[in-house]
C-alpha cells in the first residue's frame, strides 16, 4: 500500500520545477502537458517531459503525465511520446463517457505493442470535468481495466455548470460524492481537484478534510506549500486512533476468551466497527503517525 | 611570496609587504587560548579647542584640516548600503585634491560602488582592506589589477584589527543620518536613516581623526539616541545628500515564497527543533536572505506555540527580528547593522533594541563578545565542501563576489551553526570536494542543510542522533554530493594562477585561513 494523499502539479515546460519534483514530500507528482502549458509550448513541454522520464531519477516517486485531450491535435503525439516511457499513469482529461476511454485504451495498446510492452502496462487516470462526465462516472471507471483512478476536474466543471466555486465548495458536493461512489464501486482510486488559492492554506485544509471524509484517496496540489496541508488533513485524529486501538485490543481479547460480543468505552462493538478500527490504525501507521499498534 | 600550509591544508602567505607578518590559521580558538595580554592601539589624537560648532566650511576644507597625507588609511562604514553616496563623493574629492596611494579600509564595500575600481586604476587607492568585494571591484581584484594584496576580514576580525592597531585609521569619514554641530551622531533618524551605526562606532573610537558627514544637521543636542558621542568627532561636514533613501532603507524584508528556499528553511528549523536548543533563554541570529529569514518565521511560530521567551536576538537585524522583540519572544535585541527600514523605528522606540559596536558583536580577542554566547545561527553559503568548509567569497568562476561579514564569527561562537543553501544553483552543485576559498572553517560548522537533505558534521554525533531520532532526512555529505552530481555532473575546477595571491582571507583571530588567486580572463 502506497500513500497517495497528494499529487503535485508541475508544468511540463518548467525544467527548474521538474528537477525539484522529489524534494517537496508529495506522494505523487503530475507533470502537465495540458492546461498549464501555452499552445506555443506544447511540443517543447512534451519533449522536455519525455526527456525527464527517460533520464531523470525520480526515485520511488510516482510520476503521472496529464496529456492533452482527444479533441486536440496534440493527443496522439502526447501518447506516442509518453506511453513508451512507462509513467505511473497517464491522466486523460475531459472524459465524457466510456468511449473516450476505450479510444485512448486502443491507442495506448497499439503503442505498447510497438514498444514491446505488455498491453495495459500504463494505467489511465480518467478525469471527469463536465456534467456529462460526472453522470457517466461509473461507466468511465469500468470502461477498461486500465482505468485505475477517477479524478475530478473542478475548474472545467464550474465552467460547464456556469457557476462560481465557493470557499466552502458545497456546489461540488454531488459531483464529489458521485465520483467517489463510482470509483469505490469499480474498486479504483478517486482524486479530488485542486485548491487554487495558494495564499489560503486554511481554506485548503477545510476542503481537504471534507474530501477525506467523503472517501477520496487523495487531492491535487498546485503549489508545494499545499502538500503538507493536504497531508495534515489526511492524518486521522489521534483520539480516534487511540479509540481504534482500544477496540482492536478488546476484540483480540474477546476472541482469546471465546466471547463474541465486545464492549469498549461502554458501547457494544461489532464486526464492521472492528474492521474500520483496523483500517484506521493501518492508515495511521501508513501516514507516519507515531504509535500505531505498538503503543 | 613565502607561503605555508595552515591547519586546514591551505597555502597562505607568512608576510604581506606593507601589511605585516601573519600566522597561518591553526584552529578556531587556538590563538585566543594561547594569547597573553595583547598590545592595544592607542590613537594619538589632537585635542580640539573648545567650540560651539565643529561644522567645517566644506568637505575639502575638512580634509585639509584632518592632516591626511598620501599613503595614509581612510575608513568608511557601509550602513547606507547601496544607497550610499558618501564613499564616491569623498573619493572623488580626494582625487581632485591630488591624493595618491591611500589605503581604503571600509567596514565593507556596498555592491553598487563599482567606482572604487576606477579610483584604484587612477592611483588614489593603493590598498583595500574590506569585508567584501563584488561587481567590478571584485573582478578588478581577481584579475590581478592591484599591486598590493587585498585583506578580507570578518566584522569581528576587523574590530580586533583596529583595536590591536593592525588597521590604523588616519581619517574616518562617517556618514551620519542625524548629527548636531558638535558631532553627536546617530543612524536611526533623518531622511537617510539607516538604523544602527554599529560599525562606525569602532572607527570613531580608534581613528586618528573623525569627520562626520551629514545631510541632516539637527539642533543641539541630538536626541534621544546618540550612536557616536561628540568627544570622538573632530569635524562635521554638511552635504546635500548622503544618498538615495530608497536604497538606504529598503522595505521590510519579506519571507520568501520560493518553495525551494522554504523547504531548505523547514529542514533547518526541524533540525533546530530536534536539537532541543529552542528552550527558554535561547539566543538566535539569522540573516535577511531568502531561506535564512524563513527559518526565523518557523522559529517564531515554534516559540509562540510553546510559550518560549528567548534571551536575545543578534546581528544584522531585520524588521522580522524587531517584530519578534515586540512580541516578547526575546528579552533584548543587539543590533550591529540594520537590514531594513522597519528596524529604524524599533531602535528609537524600544530600549530593549540595543545598538552595539562590532567589537561587542564579534571581536574574539576582547573580554567577551556576543557571538560567543549565541545558541543558534543560520548562515548562507556560495558553496561548501565535504569537510564542511564554507565559501562566501568567490563564485564558481573563482572571481570575488561576496563578503566575509559575520560568517566565521558567528559560526565559531554559536552552539549550533547551520549553513543553509539549495543543493545546486544554475546547474552547479553546492557541495564540492574542495571549495575555492575557505572563509569559515568546517570545524566551526555543525550542519549543512539543503532541500534534499541535512548533512551533519561528524564531530557532532549528538546532533546526528537527535536528527535521526526526529526522522529528519539526514544524509552523509558525500552521499548528497553524489546524488546532486548525478544530474548536474561534476564541475571543472576553476583555473587560477597559483603564483599570484590577489587577496587573503584573514580569520577572525588574525591568522590567515586562505588565499585568493588571480583568475585568468
Amino acid at each position: 500500500m502506497r500513500a497517495m494523499r497528494s499529487m503535485l502539479y508541475i508544468p511540463g515546460n518548467a525544467p527548474g520545477m521538474i528537477q525539484n519534483a522529489t524534494v517537496f514530500g508529495a506522494d505523487m507528482v503530475m507533470i502537465d502537458l495540458e492546461d498549464a502549458v501555452a499552445l506555443a509550448e506544447k511540443d517543447a513541454a512534451r519533449d522536455m517531459t519525455a526527456a525527464f522520464l527517460r533520464s531523470y531519477d525520480f526515485g520511488d516517486l510516482p510520476v503521472i503525465v496529464r496529456i492533452n485531450a482527444a479533441d486536440t491535435p496534440y493527443f496522439d503525439a502526447d501518447l506516442e511520446a509518453i506511453v513508451p516511457l512507462k509513467p505511473f499513469a497517464v491522466r486523460l482529461p475531459k472524459c465524457q463517457d466510456a468511449q473516450d476511454v476505450t479510444k485512448a485504451d486502443a491507442r495506448m495498446s497499439g503503442i505498447e505493442k510497438r514498444s514491446g510492452l505488455p498491453a495495459g502496462t500504463v494505467p489511465i487516470h480518467a478525469m471527469l470535468e463536465s456534467a456529462r462526465g460526472i453522470e457517466n462516472a461509473y461507466a468511465v471507471a469500468t470502461a477498461c481495466p486500465r482505468v485505475k483512478a477517477l479524478t475530478l476536474g473542478g475548474q472545467d466543471l464550474t465552467a460547464d455548470l456556469g457557476i462560481q466555486k465557493t470557499r466552502d465548495g458545497w456546489e461540488f458536493f454531488y459531483a464529489r460524492s458521485r465520483v467517489v461512489m463510482a470509483a469505490k464501486a469499480a474498486g479504483i482510486d478517486a482524486f479530488d481537484t485542486v485548491w487554487t488559492d495558494f495564499n489560503d492554506p486554511e481554506g485548503l485544509f477545510l476542503e481537504a478534510k471534507q474530501i477525506v471524509e467523503l472517501g477520496f484517496t487523495g487531492k491535487a496540489a498546485i503549489h508545494p506549500s499545499q502538500v503538507e496541508v493536504i497531508h495534515r488533513a489526511f492524518r486521522p485524529d489521534s483520539r480516534e486512533v487511540l479509540k481504534a486501538e482500544r477496540i482492536v485490543a478488546a476484540a483480540a481479547e474477546a476472541e482469546r476468551q471465546g466471547r463474541g460480543v465486545v464492549a469498549v468505552d461502554g458501547k457494544m462493538v461489532d464486526g464492521p466497527i472492528i474492521a474500520r478500527a483496523r483500517h484506521l490504525i493501518s492508515l495511521a501507521c501508513h501516514y507516519g503517525m507515531e504509535g500505531g499498534e505498538s503503543r | 611570496m613565502n607561503l605555508a600550509k595552515n591547519s586546514i591544508g591551505r597555502l597562505v602567505p607568512l608576510e604581506i609587504p606593507g601589511v605585516g607578518t601573519f600566522d597561518p590559521y591553526g584552529g578556531a580558538f587556538n590563538r585566543i587560548l594561547q594569547s597573553a595580554s595583547r598590545a592595544a592601539a592607542h590613537p594619538v589624537r589632537k585635542p580640539e579647542a573648545p567650540s560651539r560648532s565643529k561644522v567645517a566650511p566644506g568637505l575639502k576644507a575638512a580634509i585639509e584640516r584632518s592632516g591626511l597625507e598620501n599613503g595614509m588609511t581612510i575608513s568608511f562604514h557601509h550602513h547606507l548600503r547601496n544607497g550610499d553616496a558618501v564613499i564616491p563623493q569623498v573619493l572623488e574629492t580626494l582625487l581632485q585634491m591630488g591624493y595618491r596611494d591611500l589605503t581604503f579600509a571600509p567596514s565593507s564595500i556596498p555592491d553598487s560602488h563599482d567606482c572604487v575600481a576606477d579610483y584604484v586604476r587612477k592611483g588614489l587607492i593603493r590598498r583595500i582592506w574590506t569585508s567584501g568585494a563584488r561587481g567590478e571591484v571584485g573582478r578588478m581584484i581577481s584579475r590581478g589589477e592591484m599591486e598590493e594584496t587585498v585583506v578580507i576580514r570578518s566584522h569581528g576580525g576587523r574590530a580586533r584589527a583596529i583595536e590591536e592597531g593592525s588597521i590604523a585609521i588616519d581619517v574616518a569619514f562617517l556618514a551620519a543620518p542625524a548629527c548636531d554641530a558638535l558631532g553627536n551622531s546617530a543612524g536611526c533618524s533623518g531622511k537617510s536613516a539607516c538604523g544602527s551605526l554599529g560599525y562606525a562606532i569602532t572607527d570613531a573610537r580608534f581613528a586618528r581623526h573623525v569627520i562626520a558627514v551629514t545631510d541632516n544637521l539637527v539642533e543641539y543636542p541630538l536626541h534621544p539616541h546618540i550612536s557616536i558621542p561628540q568627544y570622538l568627532v573632530n569635524q562635521v561636514v554638511i552635504v546635500d545628500s548622503l544618498g538615495d533613501p530608497t536604497k538606504i532603507a529598503t522595505g521590510a524584508a519579506r519571507i520568501t515564497r520560493n518553495p525551494l528556499d522554504l523547504k531548505v528553511a523547514e529542514n533547518a528549523y526541524r533540525l533546530i527543533a530536534a536539537s532541543g536548543i529552542l528552550a527558554p533563554g535561547c539566543s538566535f541570529q539569522v540573516g535577511a536572505g531568502g531561506a535564512s529569514l524563513a527559518v526565523a518565521a518557523f522559529v517564531r511560530d515554534h516559540m509562540k506555540e510553546k510559550g518560549i521567551q528567548g534571551s536575545f536576538g543578534l546581528g544584522g537585524i531585520s524588521g522580522y527580528m524587531a517584530q519578534m522583540l515586540e512580541e516578547g519572544l526575546f528579552r533584548g535585541l543587539f543590533d550591529v547593522q540594520s537590514f531594513d527600514s522597519a528596524v529604524t523605528g524599533s531602535m528609537t522606540r524600544n530600549r530593549a533594541h540595543m545598538e552595539i559596536d562590532p567589537s561587542w558583536y564579534a571581536n574574539p580577542m576582547n573580554q567577551g563578545c556576543l557571538v560567543h554566547n549565541l545558541d543558534v545561527v543560520i548562515l548562507a553559503a556560495l558553496d561548501v565542501d565535504t569537510d564542511f568548509n564554507v565559501n562566501v567569497m568567490t563564485g564558481n568562476d573563482g572571481v570575488l563576489r561576496g563578503a566575509s561579514g559575520g560568517h566565521s564569527d558567528t559560526a565559531a561562537g554559536a552552539k549550533l551553526a547551520i549553513v543553509v543553501a539549495p543543493s545546486f544553483r544554475g546547474g552547479v552543485p553546492t557541495v564540492k570536494d574542495r571549495v575555492q576559498t575557505v572563509v569559515t572553517p568546517g570545524e566551526t560548522v555543525d550542519a549543512i542543510v539543503t532541500e534534499r537533505g541535512i548533512c551533519i558534521n561528524p564531530k557532532r554525533a549528538d546532533l546526528w542522533e537527535a536528527a535521526r531520532k526526529a526522522n529528519l532526512p539526514v544524509k552523509e555529505i558525500g552521499e548528497l554530493k553524489k546524488e546532486v552530481e548525478r544530474f548536474t555532473g561534476v564541475p571543472e575546477p576553476v583555473e587560477t594562477d597559483q603564483g599570484r595571491v590577489v587577496a587573503v582571507v584573514e580569520y577572525r583571530d588574525g591568522t590567515l585561513v586562505d588565499s585568493i588567486y588571480r583568475v585568468g580572463e
